[in-house]
């Protein structure tokens, strides 16, 4: 009966983190319209393209070998499972404790390499441009992560999410300087992982500035619906992981059914806020020269570190 | 407030020092960089004054106000009147590219955290854990001087320089006797003034405030 009960939590995390992360994405392009003076198409238009793209054929290039094949379902499946791990509205997830916070890094860069090259997979000439560009991006968010998430775990004792959510959550609060360097770089870093604007423009599909459009640019129907919908649970499970590893409060410490509808109470509030922050970052900046991220996530790379010899330093 | 309470907002403080001497040193515009020096020596000023209230000593209030004063309002006036008067926006070269100058802050950070710790081990005072960013926003004020050609920005790493042995005072010994203090203060706004006027004879001399046209300086035979 009581593990029946941990799935049904676990079940009723997957399916908000399937149902939400298009709306997320709609309330953030909603917001955007909005600060930009434009009729917005609403927060459910997500959706709507998504439905549409599951309806139209698959075109496949001639030369497509498995790879182009298999590698929308793997981006997506790897999201889904990460969307099992992360604490999102229960801390005692049943999933929890098999896979810690490296592993989702590692999961979110395997799915990342698959793009990669399924992009290089037709041979076009975008697809491999978008793949150099994008695992040039990883090799410089990837070091900044992990020192942001080896900070936190350093504060916490613990790579285990729920440990670190225990930590910070029943921990009150602290003001620790090392906490907040890497939640600066966290920031920095989940704009370049989800590819919005300074670093990479999601609307774009001009040859000069698209990166993760370039990679999937051969990509139709089904297949393209996947990797857009993997790429707005991408979007979300980042910003839950910062909620997770930063903004614990109002996750149920407890399954029961009020601490579980506080804790989606809270969920609402937290990413409506993190959607306006990202809007107004993302219409506070242009997007950045491709050369220019080098010194961009460089400086999340100097946040990180910073956090981890402050945590050495001062406390 | 509770002495735990004041430790934290005194590691805070220092944590936001290292994060503006990081930023001065990422910054190519001379403005921002100016701005930049102002907020360091606001977090300065109030963190001497925390560091003066947890410890009691009411000289400690005396040179915040002149922190404040002085680094805060002065002297980053005083640099921007000369940017604006010399036409000053960005400052082109740096001798070693920004992200390697950065890593080598870092490696900084790193070896006066190691320097001091022997210090560290010594001290009963609250804010002892301060001394290793002091240590290390002096080192990066003279990093700032040694990669950079532009003769305000090497002033303003000087300057970076002092705050951090100012720094450094305040958090290994609770600052110095008034009257040092005074006249360091008094030392470097003089300095400043000095400064501004030999930018002006450089800048008329050779058109250019890079210091590298003085490399090409010899007597006359």
């Amino acid at each position: 009966m009581r593990s029946l009960h941990f799935i049904f939590i676990e079940v009723l995390q997957v399916m908000i983190v399937l149902a939400l992360a298009p709306i997320f994405s709609g309330w953030v392009d909603m917001l955007k319209c909005w600060s930009q003076g434009r009729t917005s198409a609403g927060v459910l238009q997500p959706y709507r393209n998504i439905a549409k793209l599951f309806i139209k054929d698959v075109v496949l290039a001639e030369n497509a070998s498995w790879i182009f094949r298999f590698t929308p379902y793997f981006v997506f499946g790897t999201a889904v499972v990460v969307g099992c791990v992360i604490p999102i509205i229960s801390m005692n997830l049943f999933l929890a404790p098999s896979a810690d916070i490296i592993v989702i890094v590692a999961l979110f860069a395997t799915a990342r390499f698959f793009m990669a090259l399924a992009g290089m997979d037709i041979g076009t000439a975008f697809g491999g441009m978008g793949a150099s560009r994008e695992m040039m991006i990883a090799s410089l968010t990837e070091p900044a992560i992990l020192m942001a998430i080896f900070t936190v775990s350093l504060e916490s004792k613990s790579t285990s999410l729920y440990h670190i959510v225990q930590t910070f959550y029943l921990g009150g609060m602290v003001l620790r300087p090392s906490i907040v360097f890497a939640a600066i770089a966290f920031i920095l870093v989940v704009i370049a992982e989800a590819g919005r604007v300074p670093v990479d423009n999601p609307a774009t599909h001009l040859e000069l500035t698209m990166v993760h459009e370039a990679m999937i640019l051969e990509y139709s129907g089904r297949h393209l619906a996947l990797i857009q919908w993997g790429s707005m649970i991408r979007f979300f499970l980042f910003s839950a992981l910062g909620i997770a590893c930063f903004l614990p409060w109002g996750i149920a410490a407890a399954d029961t059914v009020g601490e579980i509808s506080v804790s989606l109470f809270f969920i609402v509030i937290k990413f409506a806020v993190i959607g306006v922050v990202v809007v107004l970052i993302e219409t506070g900046l242009a997007k950045m020269r491709l050369f220019r991220l080098t010194e961009f996530l460089g400086a999340a790379f100097l946040m990180a570190t910073l956090g981890m010899i402050c945590f050495f330093i001062l406390e | 407030m509770s002495l735990q309470l004041l430790a934290q907002i005194n590691s805070f403080l220092a944590a936001l020092v290292l994060l503006s001497a990081f930023a001065m040193l990422a910054q190519r515009k001379i403005k921002s960089l100016v701005t930049l020096f102002a907020w360091q020596g606001f977090f300065l000023s109030v963190n001497t004054a925390v560091v003066g209230f947890v410890a009691a000593k009411h000289h400690l209030y005396i040179s915040s106000v002149l922190t404040l004063s002085i680094k805060v309002i002065l002297l980053p006036y005083i640099l921007y009147v000369l940017a604006v008067r010399l036409k000053i926006r960005k400052e082109v070269e740096t001798i070693v590219n920004i992200p390697t100058t950065m890593l080598i802050g870092i490696a900084l950070v790193i070896f006066s955290y190691h320097l001091t710790a022997p210090v560290r081990e010594l001290s009963t005072l609250v804010t002892r854990s301060t001394l290793a960013v002091a240590l290390a926003t002096v080192m990066i004020g003279l990093l700032m001087m040694i990669t950079r050609k532009h003769a305000v920005t090497q002033i303003i790493g000087f300057l970076a320089m002092e705050n951090g042995l100012f720094f450094a005072a305040t958090s290994a010994t609770y600052g110095m006797p008034l009257v040092v203090e005074l006249g360091v203060a008094l030392d470097v706004l003089i300095a400043a003034f000095i400064f501004g006027i030999f930018f002006f004879q450089i800048n008329t001399t050779f058109d250019s405030l890079s210091v590298e046209q003085m490399e090409s300086l010899r007597e006359d035979n």
